[in-house]
């Protein structure tokens, strides 16, 4: 049974759970941990280096022993905190790093062997023999580690939530929930996060008859606020939710778990949200993490932290111990003896590091007749998997004294917990009298309150919060609102003793953990800084204290302490290390969200894609748009449904789905000079009705885009940009209108999903272009290559160009999107007596690489210029400056000899090259110098034989030349020729 | 060159040992800080002891002096995902890369410090058809320059590492990958630990907490710094200052072609061996490993803005997360333990300046981007050359700051997007 | 993650902006004029300051406006925000004490190491 009068635990309520295989029972409002505690396990898990037996220490997220693998199979979690986890039915967890079981573990030998393991051996050894490291790695990696990886897939699902309000206030301790009801008087829009199952903070640690507010115990205070904030709409409170980043601006990341105590019974289920919050104000109220002392074998299942124990006890109605020791260096672990003597519970001792005694505390307890040593400390204690007994003596005398105990809580004084505030950039200051870094200067709209703002007592918190978070909020009736009043007689605190090092003389023969999980003791520091380390970041880096799953919570400032006392330097000189976000581990599920799976990236698709998946397409991924790659019939090997695909093109009609170009409607005065600056070539005499191809450069010369533009009227022109890169496009053009040519005046719009274009290729084009525009003459004369016509087809206007990628005879029809499937379908059927064949991406680039036709993105790679590419054509040499012009004579530019685009030809015509293979002009022994490589390479039906295009040192002069391809297991031969393969004049397209 | 009572061994440790580790040497020392130098070299990061380590070394210059505004290694160095590799696609950097990698072989025997460099392999991994065209182009100019490299299909890949999800349903699948079975990781912090001490220990002063606050020049040739701790005098001046490489060049009147914007990266909670090469995929910005504590150490890609402030957005580390979890389903349940930030300067053509510049005596080293660490021995090796020479070595001719007016860039971002 | 105030929209979430780098910086009329030097300065050489920065930011995923921003990029303070072609303003930055060092506040987590 429980002891009464508890906070969280409801009695009626039992269950069962499950730990290294036991079963054991414990109550709902149970964490893991107080579970396992009031089932009398202390030891949980075994330390990360030298497998020492450890229990559990505190009673929240600062835990850095009592870690277990939480659920089996896909359920399974390692390095779960058990003071986090929320007690359910069924619940199985195991201890961790530990072989064959936590009470008897193999690892445990490092412990006798810790004296060859101090803080950074493993840079001094395992170099010789040089290769055997990854042998010495095998087992040092098999060795570390904590809990395991899942296997399996994860059932749950995750959401992403987006939160603005004017007051977030971070914790619901006695700050945190006065500082919300002060919000809500405001009629400001408040949310309340805190991070543990239940509101309350440190009320849930407390008795029921000490420092009352209101004259009230804090609960009933607690329930009567909530109560009152409860009933406003414009208070929200979560709870079971971190705030694990503060970030710039306010904007804060918190990660809630929605089904804490659900277990694993429901796949798909939401798991964890992450809250994505901008606020306008933030009160930071997260309290303070008790610090443990560092003395020799401090590290023993049964030695846990002062108030930690106090929460167990008043908190979960547990008692902890039978025979109590208690060992501080300041007046709040005196609290606890109190909280036991309310229980009924005796105090063998309380040992403290200092002389005098002046707070009221100690006296109370003093009072009530504890054995209490002044000037004491504890030299080391025993007891392998729960602690028997703790050696004291007296400072600076000799004689040691043993007392028998099973319980040791211990309170290195507090420190609060700034790290949501320095992730926020405010800076800290370190207070001397009590040994803690407290917020200093804010640098965001930043109010820290209550022990995280170094307050500690009572009386000075509620004030503190009354009226600071008054004047941070601008609260304009501050008069008429009443302060709680603290009523309680205990006020005055005596003087905390730095107490880093209770016994330095003995640090380089003793264990005195400082990390606990990573097992840092005070000799690795000591080593560090006699090796030259000393900065605290390389402190922390070479003996990894700190840098454990609880982050240093418990350990980073005792480090610093430790440091301080032994370099003899102030602890406000050394800094501190980075608080690095997050507060607490993130599940990297919640944060990748509901953006996996399907949704990992949008898929774009195009009008007709239903059609395609019909027609059994398989796809290619371009950008993110889904484009047809080729369409195999009953089985067809790829091979065979391109060279398929790419014969029935040339020979008769061929259909491609064209919508995935971008097309920018351009409208406006100046269309045409903006053309002449954008493109390389000239634009100015382009006639309403015609097209023209054009290259775009950046300012460096390389190509970066080319497609055809249509003059669609007098101030109105459509350009087409390739698939993959619209986008840019859209945003270059867009960039050098706004800020260098404001003057020109051009409306740009994006139409590319407005538009599908169906592309018809091939000697039977015109045949069907005729039936679905009767009443157009598609001849050459009336409707010649590289010009454009508004068109109706069943009463629905298209845009119709004659333009080619394929060297064929083509129409692309642009025609509104909704009308697109329908269009092709009309195609089809149309063409069905031609052997109409839908065609894809392979086909496609079958088709124009037999006419020499580039890819940008495949010809090139950001360092190819128009020359390069043979285009001198396309580059006009009478405009005075378009972009990319200037680049294009500098003096590495303008060599002769760069790399150029040219055909090649394997010798042996049934090989088909391999893309991306390079070129050289003899073999040698490696490295072999390269002259070039394959950009594109296919075999062409048409011409019966492979083709490729390629990159080639001074390639147009060695036209006729032959190279070699050096591939894994043979050369291939081949010859350098002009890039056009088939239909040189242009016969086939102008026919 | 290490000598006792300093070398370290296991005698060294068990010997030790029975004297409770208390007789340990530092291993650097804290000097005092001359009047003048032979050379300086401005940062203290894995680049600049590597230089002042090899200009000892390999150049026989003997007063030297390591200048750092902070503490050793505590920038970049310390703050990367530890990747190293040479399998570089233009023949410049992969030898320049292929010479560090070397260096790399052999670093913990040469400096008698264990940085832990593992040769577990790195797989880049393609995605769709123009990462296969691109990669393999890749994977044949290394080829053929003695770059070890090997094309992996899908199934080799599932085989060479099981947790991948080779499933052919998902968003981006994986398509095959090149392997560098030499390239791998390394301890990051051990590296500058471990040249600092090889420097220091043939007589380099180490000076740290000194920041650089102006550089003198007289009639175009470099005399010296101004620093916070005084003037310091030196007619050859290496600066390898990383993320802060403008500033520094501001103080000399010059500017540099660099960007320097945030990088962040993270690691989870420490698990049990289960991902044992490094991953890398360009395409959906996903780079993980497993470090030997057992943590996977993931990479995130650059920021879109120039910042110092040594952090960078949310929404970066977020779609690294998904695309870690969408390549690796079954880490989904796992954590995020540790998240950081550093400054990468940026050249426009992802390739490092490693060169002299128009006022004698000055060099600059940077541009280094997000890759740096890799090169950390190349670098630092070559420069030493270019230092003690006053010309750089061929290896790293080509990354001259000259190039950027001449138009011979070394353009590793790849091929642009792919466009048809 | 910043809150860009775009002069056109308001105050919108940073994932919503690209940035287009340092401000200021103009096309030349005559790029023929120029030697290959003076073309490298237009196309590649940057100031990236650490401390006030002027430059360009696009509200990508809204009004697909350019316009400019005074940052701080030592703490990524927002400064000012103005139109494309207006002079920049002046305003107050907390710059860093020394070229390469913090700025006083607001950088890191230094605590009283750093006199402030």
């Amino acid at each position: 049974m429980r002891l009464q009068n508890n906070k969280n635990i409801d009695q009626t309520k039992k269950i069962s759970f499950f730990f290294d295989g036991k079963k054991y029972y414990g109550y709902e409002g149970d964490t893991l941990a107080s579970a396992l505690l009031y089932n009398g396990v202390h030891l949980i898990g075994r330390s990360f280096k030298y497998h020492r037996p450890r229990g559990i220490i505190s009673a929240g997220c600062e835990e850095p022993n009592g870690i277990v693998q939480l659920e089996l199979n896909e359920f399974t979690e390692p390095n779960r905190r058990a003071t986090e986890v929320i007690l359910y039915q069924g619940l199985i967890a195991k201890s961790q790093n530990r072989w064959p079981s936590v009470k008897f573990d193999f690892g445990a030998i490092n412990d006798l062997l810790a004296p060859f393991f101090p803080a950074g051996f493993y840079y001094k050894t395992f170099m010789w023999p040089p290769k055997f490291w990854k042998t010495y790695e095998h087992f040092i990696r098999h060795a570390a580690g904590l809990g395991n990886s899942p296997k399996k897939d994860d059932p749950h699902k995750y959401e992403h939530y987006h939160y603005h309000c004017d007051t977030l206030i971070v914790g619901s301790g006695i700050s945190g929930l006065y500082a919300a009801k002060i919000a809500a008087t405001q009629n400001l829009k408040v949310l309340l996060i805190e991070q543990e199952n239940q509101i309350g903070g440190s009320i849930l640690s407390s008795n029921n008859y000490d420092n009352k507010i209101n004259g009230k115990s804090q609960s009933e205070w607690k329930a009567k606020i909530l109560d009152e904030l409860n009933k406003l709409n414009n208070v929200k409170i979560v709870t079971n939710t971190i705030l694990f980043a503060y970030m710039h601006y306010n904007y804060l990341l918190a990660i809630q778990d929605l089904q804490p105590n659900k277990g694993t019974d429901k796949k798909n289920l939401i798991r964890q949200v992450v809250w994505k919050i901008r606020a306008k104000k933030v009160i930071l109220a997260t309290g303070s993490i008790e610090r443990p002392l560092t003395f020799n074998n401090n590290d023993r299942p049964g030695i846990m932290l002062a108030n930690s124990v106090s929460k167990y006890l008043n908190g979960y109605g547990i008692n902890l111990g039978k025979k109590i020791v208690i060992f501080t260096n300041n007046d709040s672990a005196y609290q606890t003896a109190i909280d036991f003597h309310y229980r009924n519970i005796n105090i063998v001792a309380v040992v403290d590091v200092r002389n005098n005694l002046e707070g009221e505390l100690p006296l109370k307890v003093k009072n009530l007749g504890i054995k209490i040593y002044t000037s004491s400390i504890i030299l080391d204690t025993s007891g392998r998997n729960k602690i028997k007994s703790v050696h004291i003596k007296k400072i600076n005398q000799n004689n040691v004294k043993i007392l028998n105990c099973d319980l040791l809580c211990m309170s290195g004084g507090w420190s609060p917990t700034v790290h949501l505030f320095t992730q926020s950039r405010g800076k800290l200051r370190f207070r001397e009298e009590d040994s803690c870094f407290v917020p200093h200067q804010t640098f965001q709209d930043t109010l820290s309150i209550g022990s995280c703002n170094g307050v500690f007592d009572l009386k000075s918190i509620l004030n503190e919060t009354f009226n600071s978070v008054n004047n941070f909020l601008n609260t304009n009736e501050k008069e008429s609102l009443n302060g709680e009043i603290f009523d309680s007689e205990v006020t005055n605190t005596g003087k905390q003793k730095n107490a880093w090092l209770v016994d330095k003389e003995n640090i380089s023969k003793s264990k005195m953990f400082v990390d606990f999980q990573n097992d840092v003791t005070a000799k690795d520091i000591k080593i560090a800084l006699s090796e030259g380390f000393q900065s605290i970041e390389h402190v922390k880096r070479y003996t990894t204290n700190g840098m454990a799953t609880d982050q240093g919570k418990t350990s980073n400032v005792n480090a610093l302490g430790i440091i301080s006392e032994l370099s003899g330097k102030d602890i406000s000189s050394l800094g501190t290390t980075t608080f690095r976000l997050p507060y607490t581990p993130v599940t990297f599920g919640a944060l990748a969200g509901r953006f996996v799976k399907e949704f990992f990236d949008i898929e774009r698709t195009t009008p007709i894609h239903s059609w395609h998946i019909n027609n059994n397409a398989l796809f290619e991924d371009v950008g993110q748009w889904k484009r047809p790659w080729y369409y195999p019939i009953n089985n067809e090997k790829m091979d065979d449904a391109v060279n398929r695909e790419v014969k029935a093109t040339r020979d008769s009609l061929g259909i491609l789905d064209a919508s995935t170009l971008g097309k920018i409607d351009l409208k406006g005065r100046d269309v045409s000079e903006f053309l002449n600056r954008v493109y390389t070539n000239a634009w100015s005499k382009l006639a309403i009705g015609k097209c023209r191809y054009g290259v775009m450069l950046g300012d460096d010369g390389m190509v970066i885009d080319d497609g055809v533009t249509t003059r669609l009227g007098e101030h109105h022109y459509l350009m087409t940009t390739t698939t993959g890169n619209a986008a840019s496009v859209m945003s270059k053009l867009e960039d050098w209108l706004q800020t260098e040519w404001p003057e020109l005046e051009v409306y740009l719009t994006s139409v590319t999903e407005q538009f599908g274009t169906i592309s018809l290729n091939g000697p039977n084009s015109r045949k069907i272009v005729e039936s679905l525009f009767p009443d157009q003459n598609f001849n050459n004369e009336n409707f010649p290559h590289m010009s454009f016509k508004e068109l109706n087809t069943d009463g629905v206007p298209c845009r119709v160009m004659r333009i080619s990628f394929t060297g064929e005879i083509c129409y692309e029809i642009n025609i509104p999107s909704s009308y697109t499937l329908s269009l092709w379908n009309k195609c089809i059927s149309l063409g069905e007596s031609y052997n109409i064949t839908p065609y894809g991406t392979e086909a496609m680039h079958v088709l124009r690489a037999e006419k020499g036709y580039i890819i940008v993105g495949q010809e090139t790679d950001g360092s190819v210029t128009p020359i390069d590419l043979d285009m001198n054509w396309i580059v006009s040499k009478k405009k005075y400056d378009f972009i990319g012009k200037r680049a294009l004579t500098r003096s590495d530019t303008a060599k002769e000899d760069r790399k150029q685009l040219v055909g090649i030809l394997t010798v042996d015509p049934s090989i088909v090259l391999e893309e991306g293979a390079h070129l050289v002009e003899v073999e040698t022994s490696i490295p072999m110098p390269m002259v070039g490589h394959i950009t594109s390479s296919y075999y062409s039906p048409n011409l019966g034989r492979s083709i490729a295009l390629g990159l080639v040192k001074n390639g147009i002069k060695k036209k006729g030349t032959k190279l070699i391809v050096p591939t894994n297991n043979k050369s291939i031969e081949v010859e350098i020729t002009s890039p056009v393969f088939i239909d040189p004049e242009n016969e086939r397209l102008l026919a | 060159m290490i000598k006792s009572p300093k070398k370290y061994s296991v005698f060294s440790l068990v010997k030790n040992a029975f004297s409770y580790h208390e007789n340990w040497q530092p291993a650097w020392k804290n000097p005092e800080i001359k009047k003048e130098y032979e050379a300086i070299i401005v940062g203290g990061g894995g680049h600049g002891l590597t230089t002042a380590f090899y200009l000892a070394k390999n150049h026989g210059v003997k007063n030297i002096a390591v200048v750092e505004k902070g503490w050793i290694g505590g920038g970049n160095t310390g703050r990367n995902t530890t990747i190293i590799r040479s399998n570089y696609l233009w023949d410049q950097s992969a030898a320049i890369y292929d010479h560090a990698l070397k260096l790399w072989e052999g670093m913990s025997q040469e400096l008698n410090y264990n940085v832990m460099f593992s040769q577990r392999g790195v797989m880049n991994v393609a995605h769709n058809l123009h990462d296969v065209r691109e990669l393999k182009r890749r994977w044949h100019a290394n080829r053929l320059n003695g770059v070890d490299c090997e094309w992996l299909d899908t199934k080799e890949v599932k085989k060479f590492c099981p947790v991948i999800n080779t499933s052919p349903n998902i968003r981006y699948p994986v398509m095959g990958a090149t392997l560098q079975r030499r390239a791998g990781t390394a301890r990051h912090d051990a590296v500058a630990w471990g040249y600092a001490r090889g420097a220091d220990s043939m007589g380099v002063d180490i000076i740290q907490n000194c920041e650089v606050t102006g550089i003198n020049i007289n009639n175009g040739n470099v005399t010296g710094i101004e620093t916070t701790r005084g003037t310091i005098n030196s007619k050859k001046i290496g600066v390898v200052s990383a993320g802060h490489s403008s500033v520094i060049a501001k103080m000399a009147g010059i500017k540099l072609p660099l960007e320097s914007r945030p990088l962040q990266a993270l690691v989870s909670e420490p698990v049990k061996p289960v991902i044992d090469t490094v991953v890398m995929s360009n395409t959906i910005h996903a780079y993980v490993s497993q470090s030997d504590k057992g943590e996977l150490v993931i990479g995130a890609g650059t920021d879109g803005y120039n910042s110092y402030s040594q952090r960078g957005g949310f929404n970066i580390v977020e779609d690294t997360i998904m695309a870690i979890v969408e390549l690796f389903p079954l880490f989904s349940r796992m954590k995020m333990l540790r998240h950081w930030g550093g400054i990468v300067d940026i050249c426009p053509d992802a390739s490092p300046i490693i060169s002299k510049t128009h006022i004698n005596g000055l060099y600059f080293n940077c541009g280094w981007g997000t890759g740096g660490f890799k090169a950390t021995p190349g670098s630092g090796w070559v420069f030493a050359h270019t230092i003690a020479n006053d010309q750089p070595h061929a290896l790293n001719a080509p990354f001259s700051i000259n190039r950027f007016s001449s138009g011979e860039l070394v353009d590793e971002h790849g091929a642009a997007a792919v466009a048809h | 993650m910043l809150l860009i105030n775009c002069p056109y929209c308001g105050e919108r979430e940073q994932e919503e902006f690209s940035c287009g780098g340092e401000a200021h910086i103009e096309r030349p009329k005559n790029p023929p004029d120029l030697n290959d030097d003076q073309w490298a300065d237009y196309l590649f050489l940057r100031q990236n300051i650490k401390g006030l920065q002027y430059e360009r930011w696009n509200h990508s995923f809204g009004c697909r406006q350019w316009f400019n921003v005074a940052r701080n990029t030592a703490t990524d303070e927002i400064l000012a925000v103005y139109k494309m072609g207006e002079k920049p303003p002046v305003v107050e930055s907390n710059d860093p004490i020394t070229p390469c060092g913090e700025p006083a506040i607001g950088s890191g987590n230094f605590s009283t190491s750093k006199k402030s």
